[in-house]
C-alpha cells in the first residue's frame, strides 16, 4: 500500500519534525524495533500524531489510526475484538498517547480496557503537560511546575497513574524512561507478551516544555531516575519489582534546577519536592515485599 | 416481537462479529438481546462490554477498520456522547449499522420519545432510516447493511425507532431464514481503509486545507450515489422477502389536496386519521419519510406537486429555527413548484407525549381550513400539541 519515499532502518522514517531533542522520538524508534512490523498502532492527536504523519504521507511502516483524543484505548479495544474474531493472534495492538490524552480525557476508556481484561499494549508517553498545544497543565504535570496554565505554579499533586493502573489488577504495569533504554526495551518486550492489558508509564522529556538544552534530554531522564523523581519499577501479577535500584540518590534539585518550569522554586518549595521523593520512593520499597 | 427484539434479531441476521454496547433507556433491551445471543452461542461474536457510549462507537470503529462487521444501539444523551465519532466513522468511511431508539434529549430529562436525538445527527455524515414499527426495523437493518457496505457508498447507517412506541410494542414480525440473509448480505470485505499489518495503511491522518474539501466531497458524492443503491438493495430485497420498500411511503395521496408529511411511528397512527377523516369526505393523505439521509426530494417533490395544502409533523423543536427541521427540508424539497403548495410545519409528540389520532386530526383539520381558506397559514411551525399553560409552569418567569 504504502509508496516508499525513504527507506528507514527500522519502522519509523528519518527526520521526524519533532522538536530537537524530543524524547518521545527515541522512543518511539525504541518501541517499535522491539514490537516489530507485526503491530498495529493507535495514536491520538498530540505530540505522538508527527508519526502518524500528515495529508497522505506516514512517519512509520506499520499499519495504524489516528483516533480522538480521549479513545486512544477504545479504538485500540476495538482493534483486537476484531482480530480476535478474525483468528489473529500475533499481532499486538499498540496505544501510544501522550499524558493528557491518558490521565485526563482518555482516562475512562483506558479504565474501562483494564477492567474488561482486553490484551492491549498502552504505551503513556509523558512529557507532564500539553506540549502539543503549547504547554498546558495536564493531570500529569508535578507539583509546583509552571505552565502556560498554571502561570505561577501547580497548586496540586500530580495523578499517580501507576497506582491507577494497578489498581485495576492488570497483569502488567511499569515505569519506564528514555534515559534507560536496555530497560526500556526489556519492558516492551515483557508487555507485549501479557496476556491481557499491559500499562508502561514512560517518561520523556520536552527541552521545549521544560526548559533545558536540547542536547541534554538523556542527562536530564537519567537525573530524574537518578534523584528518585521517576523510579523505574515494574508491578507483574501485583508484585512490585524496583528494575533500576538507586542507592545512593542525588538531590531532588539537581533534577529541578537543569529546568526552567521550576525557576522560581523557593528553597522551601525545593525541600517539600525533596520529602515527598523520599516519602514516595520509601511507601516503594515497602511494596515491594 | 417488539422493536428493540426486532433489533437485535436483525444484528444476528446479518451475522455482526464485534458489538459493543452500552445500556440506556430504551435501548437496553438490545444491549442486553445481544448479549444473550453470544452468551448462548447463537451468535458467533465478540460482545464488548465499554464503560460508554463513546467508547462504544469507537470499538465499532476499531473493530470494523480489521474487516469484520460491527454493531452497536443507542438512545438519547448516548448518541449525542458519540457525537464526535460519529463523524470519525462516517469520515474513515466505515460502515458500521448502529440502531437509534428515539428518546429526548435533556433538558429537562426525559425519558421518553421525540426525534431530537438522530434529529441532531442529521448532518454527521451517517445514513438515517426511520421506521414505523418492529417489522421495519428488522428490515430497514438489514437493508441498511447491504447499502452502507456497498463499495460505491461505504457509508455508516442509523435505523431509527420511536423509543417505547416501537422499541417495546410488540407485533408480529416475519423473521426471514438465516440462508436467506446470507444470500442478501454476504460476509463484510473492507473496501476501502483497513487495518492489516500484512498491507499497512496509517489511516485518519490529519489532512491539510488542501486536501480536506476533496475529502469532504467524496462524502458527499456517496450520498448521491446511495440513492442508486438504496433502490436496488429495496428491489433485491423484495425479490427475496416479497416487502416493498422506497424512500418514502404515500398513503392515499394520489387524489388528496391535503398531505400530512410523517417519520416513524406517528405514520401508523396518521393513515388511522386519514381514513376517518375520508370517510367524512375530504381527501386527505399521508407521505411518510422513510430514508432520511441521503434526504429524498426529488421523491416528495414528485409525490406531492398536485397537493395544494401540505403539512409536515417534526417530533423535534428546532429550536432557535423557523421550524422543525423535517419542515425546513420539506419546505425546502417543494419550493419552486408551480403552482407553489402551501407548507405549514407542525411540532409536537415531544419528549413521550402521544401524537394521538386526535392530535393528528387537529393538524389535518389546521390544514383543510387553510385549503379552504378559512385561516391564513402562519409562519414557522406551529406547535400543535402544547397545552395553554405553557408559559406557567416549573420556574418559567416572564414579564407579562
Amino acid at each position: 500500500m504504502y509508496e516508499m519515499m525513504t527507506q528507514a532502518k527500522g519502522l519509523v522514517s528519518h527526520g521526524i519534525s519533532t522538536c530537537h531533542g524530543c524524547g518521545l522520538e527515541l522512543a518511539v524508534r525504541h518501541i517499535l524495533s522491539v514490537l516489530g512490523p507485526r503491530t498495529i498502532i493507535v495514536i491520538p492527536p498530540g505530540c505522538a500524531a508527527l508519526f502518524s504523519g500528515f495529508g497522505k504521507e506516514t512517519a512509520v511502516k506499520i499499519a495504524g489510526i489516528q483516533g480522538n483524543l480521549e479513545n486512544t484505548a477504545a479504538i485500540a479495544a476495538g482493534i483486537r475484538a476484531g482480530l480476535e474474531m478474525k483468528g489473529i493472534e500475533d499481532v499486538t495492538v499498540l496505544a501510544l498517547a501522550g499524558d493528557g490524552a491518558t490521565v485526563d480525557i482518555g482516562l475512562q476508556a483506558l479504565s474501562g480496557v483494564f477492567e474488561r481484561g482486553d490484551r492491549i499494549l498502552y504505551v503513556c508517553y509523558d512529557n507532564e503537560a500539553y506540549m502539543n498545544t503549547g504547554i498546558q497543565a495536564s493531570g500529569s504535570t508535578p507539583l509546583m511546575a509552571w505552565t502556560t496554565t498554571t502561570p505561577g505554579k501547580k497548586p496540586v499533586w500530580r495523578k499517580d497513574m501507576l497506582k491507577i493502573a494497578a489498581a485495576h489488577r492488570i497483569p502488567y504495569v511499569a515505569s519506564a524512561s528514555v534515559g534507560y533504554i536496555d530497560d526500556l526495551r526489556k519492558k516492551i518486550a515483557k508487555a507485549k507478551e501479557a496476556k491481557g492489558p499491559a500499562y508502561i508509564h514512560l517518561q520523556t522529556p520536552c527541552p521545549t516544555g521544560w526548559g533545558f538544552d536540547p542536547s541534554r534530554t538523556i542527562e536530564l531522564a537519567r537525573l530524574a531516575v537518578q534523584t528518585r523523581s521517576w523510579p523505574l519499577v515494574e508491578i507483574v501479577d501485583g508484585r512490585v519489582e524496583i528494575t533500576v535500584k538507586v542507592d545512593k540518590p542525588r538531590p531532588v534539585s539537581e533534577y529541578l534546577s537543569m529546568q526552567r518550569r521550576f525557576a522560581h522554586l523557593t528553597q522551601e518549595e525545593i525541600d517539600l519536592i525533596q520529602q515527598n521523593v523520599n516519602k514516595d520512593y520509601q511507601e516503594l520499597e515497602r511494596m515491594k515485599t | 416481537m417488539d422493536g428493540n427484539a426486532a433489533a437485535a434479531e436483525a444484528m444476528r441476521l446479518a451475522r455482526v462479529q464485534v458489538i459493543s454496547a452500552y445500556p440506556i433507556t430504551p435501548q437496553s433491551p438490545i444491549a442486553e438481546k445481544l448479549a444473550d445471543f453470544v452468551a448462548e452461542g447463537s451468535l458467533k461474536a465478540k460482545y464488548v462490554r465499554v464503560e460508554s457510549e463513546h467508547t462504544a462507537m469507537s470499538v465499532a470503529i476499531g473493530a470494523q477498520l480489521t474487516g469484520v462487521r460491527a454493531c452497536t444501539a443507542t438512545s438519547s444523551v448516548g448518541l449525542a456522547l458519540m457525537h464526535e465519532v460519529l463523524g470519525v466513522a462516517s469520515g474513515c468511511r466505515l460502515p458500521i449499522v448502529m440502531a437509534v431508539v428515539n428518546r429526548s434529549l435533556a433538558s429537562p430529562w426525559s425519558l421518553w420519545c421525540d426525534h431530537q436525538d438522530s434529529m441532531a445527527e442529521r448532518d454527521s455524515g451517517w445514513l438515517q432510516f426511520y421506521a414505523e414499527d418492529p417489522q421495519e426495523v428488522l428490515d430497514y437493518l438489514l437493508i441498511a447493511y447491504r447499502v452502507a457496505e456497498d463499495p460505491r457508498v461505504l457509508l455508516p447507517a442509523m435505523v431509527c425507532m420511536d423509543g417505547f412506541f416501537v422499541s417495546h410494542t410488540p407485533a408480529v414480525v416475519l423473521v426471514p431464514e438465516q440462508e436467506t440473509v446470507d444470500s442478501f448480505l454476504p460476509p463484510y470485505n473492507p473496501a476501502n481503509l483497513y487495518l492489516d499489518p500484512d498491507d499497512p495503511m496509517f489511516v485518519n491522518d490529519l489532512t491539510p486545507p488542501s486536501d480536506y474539501t476533496e475529502m469532504r466531497y467524496q462524502h458527499k458524492v456517496a450520498f448521491e450515489e446511495a440513492f442508486k443503491v438504496i433502490t436496488e438493495v429495496q428491489e433485491e430485497f423484495f425479490r427475496l422477502f416479497r416487502r416493498r420498500y422506497s424512500f418514502i411511503e404515500t398513503y392515499k395521496c394520489d387524489d388528496a389536496d391535503v398531505v400530512l408529511v410523517t417519520l416513524g411511528s406517528m405514520s401508523g397512527t396518521a393513515k388511522y386519521v386519514v381514513n376517518e377523516l375520508r370517510a367524512k369526505g375530504y381527501k386527505v393523505g399521508v407521505l411518510k419519510i422513510v430514508v432520511f439521509r441521503p434526504f429524498p426530494a426529488d421523491q416528495i417533490r414528485n409525490a406531492l406537486k398536485h397537493v395544494p395544502v401540505i403539512g409536515v409533523m417534526d417530533r423535534s423543536a428546532g429550536l432557535g429555527a423557523e421550524g422543525g427541521p423535517v419542515w425546513i427540508e420539506v419546505s425546502r424539497a417543494l419550493s419552486g413548484l408551480e403552482p407553489m403548495p402551501k407548507v405549514a410545519g407542525f411540532v409536537g409528540g415531544l419528549g413521550g407525549r402521544d401524537l394521538a389520532p386526535h392530535v393528528i386530526e387537529k393538524a389535518f383539520r389546521n390544514l383543510i381550513d387553510i385549503k379552504e381558506g378559512k385561516i391564513e397559514m402562519r409562519q414557522g411551525s406551529k406547535w400543535i400539541d402544547v397545552r395553554e399553560d405553557a408559559m406557567k409552569i416549573r420556574e418559567v418567569k416572564v414579564n407579562v
